[in-house]
């Protein structure tokens, strides 16, 4: 190894510690920010491929699996299941992408690259974000690798293309909303393990006291109360009506208000949160 | 028992030429108080080493002026910005480089300080010239393309030390720079930190190694439980605990009495006679007046089996200053189990 020597050079002088400076992140800076760290955050993915299973193995196989165990049991026929299911599945698998952006970023928190983070002039917000920007790829793939898992085994989306792309925008969308649940667990859990723990916890009853299986009619009162209040069912709803019948329903409103309310809710928690780790 | 620490804050100093001014700092964790009521003041252009053992709260220091850490009472200003009420600002003059490389294992070294520069609002060109500017410094220019996981440990530590150079902060924190490196790098280490100085950085360093200080520090605070014990340049914390030790073997213990009225005659002395280990340990006021010694001794014709000369070390002068040594911190006792350290520590400490 060479010796180690910094030139002298008049341009290495340091900045004037006296100048003003800001006392706030700008909005263009925050957005500047988030994207350069959905940036780090793509090119994690790309070089460790196994964080984009739940995204491309499972829909490959929940969706056959689920239409023909469940498809002659609750609708008659596999092919009279689909349309529901397809479209349920959709949220089920966006949903379990969201829990590995908990679980990702509890493991990403732990190691020293946050610290350096933590120190930097940056927007509080930028760290949590970015990962969740770079997510937006995941839950991109999960819903168009579940729609066509379901068009090559008999599903024929009555709303065409703009419907299934509608459809799809929205579970994106749905993806980004409901990950700040789990990205509220990833800040506060003890660690990777813990946070997958409570994440299953909540994620279980989310995805099946919804409409994602099976039509919530059967279902005892309280249950059923839930199943149709749950951010999830109004997400699947308003799914189904834009692949299915290709038409922008209230209950598309819906599935934007629930969204909204998840947001409103767990983004501040989150933040909070993850400043006073900071 | 703790001495008064020798403080030398010159109280004409005014708060624009001091990087950083911190009083009554305490951090407390459950029921064991981390930094207790610790006073610093670095100023402009100088190097400040904050010197302690493991546990002693130097890292919990630099992290609550680093903006890392809660301030649980006290007061921090980075170049009169208050750590507490103004951490965006006190953000923008900081670099960090922390005691476990903070870079990110997934991207290379390009890829990395690329990151960086743009999260500090560099353009995209300005990103890519500074980075390829500082891997060419920092002798990282053949690896910029390579993942970290094939990084050496010096190797990290330079990257992750560019990292914190890219928008040329006025102050740098280094967390115990060079702890787990080999001597060579460390050396290298050295040399770039020195450079930094030269640009006009101010630098704040903890450390474990009094060498390390010394050879970089303008001043030592020196810290121990949480609290500051001392303070002043090294040759005062050293003057504090005496200077180096010669310590000489004889092939003949009745030779020692020989040895003893030389080293009064030279250096007006008194030797501290070790007869059973056929030894003794001569005070120097300058290691080369080792020199002297030696030849006198050898005009005397007086066979001598080895000398080495000591400088005294951080255990020693923890034990001057704290009474008790940096191994084990729980103890006011001196737990010396080697009967020979725990002499030459005696002969230090009675000083």
């Amino acid at each position: 190894m060479s010796s180690l020597t910094v030139p002298e050079r008049g341009e290495m002088s340091v900045s004037d510690p006296t100048a003003d400076l800001p006392s706030r992140v700008g909005l263009a800076d925050t957005l500047s920010q988030t994207l350069t760290l959905a940036w780090r955050a793509t090119m994690k993915m790309r070089r460790s491929m196994e964080v984009m299973f739940d995204v491309t193995i499972q829909p490959l196989v929940f969706t056959g699996m689920f239409a023909y165990i469940f498809g002659g049991a609750v609708a008659g026929d596999v092919d009279s299941y689909l349309p529901l299911i397809i479209t349920g599945l959709i949220g089920q698998t966006v949903l379990t992408a969201c829990v590995a952006t908990g679980v990702q970023l509890r493991t990403d928190m732990d190691t020293g690259v946050f610290d350096r983070f933590k120190v930097l002039p940056i927007a509080r917000i930028a760290p949590l974000a970015g990962p969740m920007v770079a997510d937006l790829l995941r839950y991109f793939i999960a819903s168009v690798l579940t729609f066509a898992v379901g068009i090559a085994i008999g599903y024929r989306p009555g709303g065409g293309v703009l419907g299934v792309a509608g459809a799809v925008l929205l579970a994106m969308l749905a993806g980004w909303s409901l990950a700040w649940i789990f990205t509220l667990f990833g800040i506060v859990g003890r660690n990777a393990q813990a946070v997958q723990g409570i994440s299953l916890l909540v994620m279980f009853p989310l995805t099946f006291l919804s409409n994602a299986f099976v039509p919530t009619d059967t279902m005892p009162g309280p249950l059923r109360a839930f199943a149709e209040v749950n951010p999830v069912s109004l997400v699947i709803t308003a799914i189904r009506d834009l692949a299915n019948e290709g038409a922008v329903t209230g209950n598309v409103g819906w599935a934007l208000l629930g969204c909204a309310v998840v947001i409103a809710v767990f983004a501040p928690l989150s933040v909070r949160a993850f400043n006073r780790k900071m | 028992m703790k001495p008064d620490a020798p403080t030398l804050v010159d109280m004409t100093t005014h708060d624009i030429d001091l990087a950083v001014r911190a009083t009554g700092l305490v951090k407390q964790f459950g029921d064991q108080r981390a930094v207790d009521h610790i006073d610093l003041e670095v100023r402009r252009g100088e190097v400040f080493g904050v010197l302690g053992p493991n546990g002693a709260g130097k890292t919990t220091m630099l992290r609550m002026l680093a903006t890392l850490l809660h301030i649980d009472a006290g007061q921090a200003l980075v170049f009169g910005h208050d750590v507490r009420a103004e951490p965006h600002a006190v953000r923008r003059l900081l670099g960090v480089t922390g005691q476990y490389a903070s870079v990110d294992e997934n991207l290379t070294a390009t890829e990395n300080l690329w990151l960086f520069a743009r999260l500090q609002g560099l353009g995209r060109a300005e990103a890519r010239a500074r980075g390829a500017e500082l891997l060419e410094q920092f002798d990282l220019a053949e690896a910029a393309s390579k993942p970290i996981s094939a990084f050496s440990g010096g190797m990290r530590r330079r990257l992750d030390l560019a990292a914190s150079l890219l928008t040329r902060p006025p102050l740098i924190f280094l967390d115990e720079p060079t702890t787990g490196l080999d001597p060579r790098t460390r050396g290298q280490m050295w040399d770039t930190i020195r450079d930094l100085v030269r640009t006009g950085c101010t630098v704040l360093l903890t450390t474990q190694y009094l060498d390390e200080a010394d050879q970089l520090a303008d001043r030592i605070a020196v810290i121990d439980r949480g609290v500051k014990v001392a303070e002043g340049t090294a040759d005062e914390l050293k003057s504090s605990v005496g200077q180096s030790t010669l310590q000489i073997q004889v092939a003949d213990p009745a030779d020692l009495p020989l040895v003893a009225e030389e080293v009064r005659r030279l250096l007006g002395e008194d030797v501290v006679l070790t007869p059973e280990a056929r030894r003794v340990n001569v005070p120097l006021a300058r290691t080369d007046q080792s020199v002297d010694v030696l030849v006198a001794l050898r005009d005397r014709d007086v066979a001598i089996e080895s000398v080495t000369v000591q400088k005294p070390s951080l255990d020693e002068v923890f034990l001057a200053l704290t009474g008790h040594d940096t191994q084990d911190p729980s103890h006011d006792d001196v737990t010396t189990t080697d009967p020979t350290d725990q002499t030459d520590l005696q002969m230090e400490a009675a000083r």
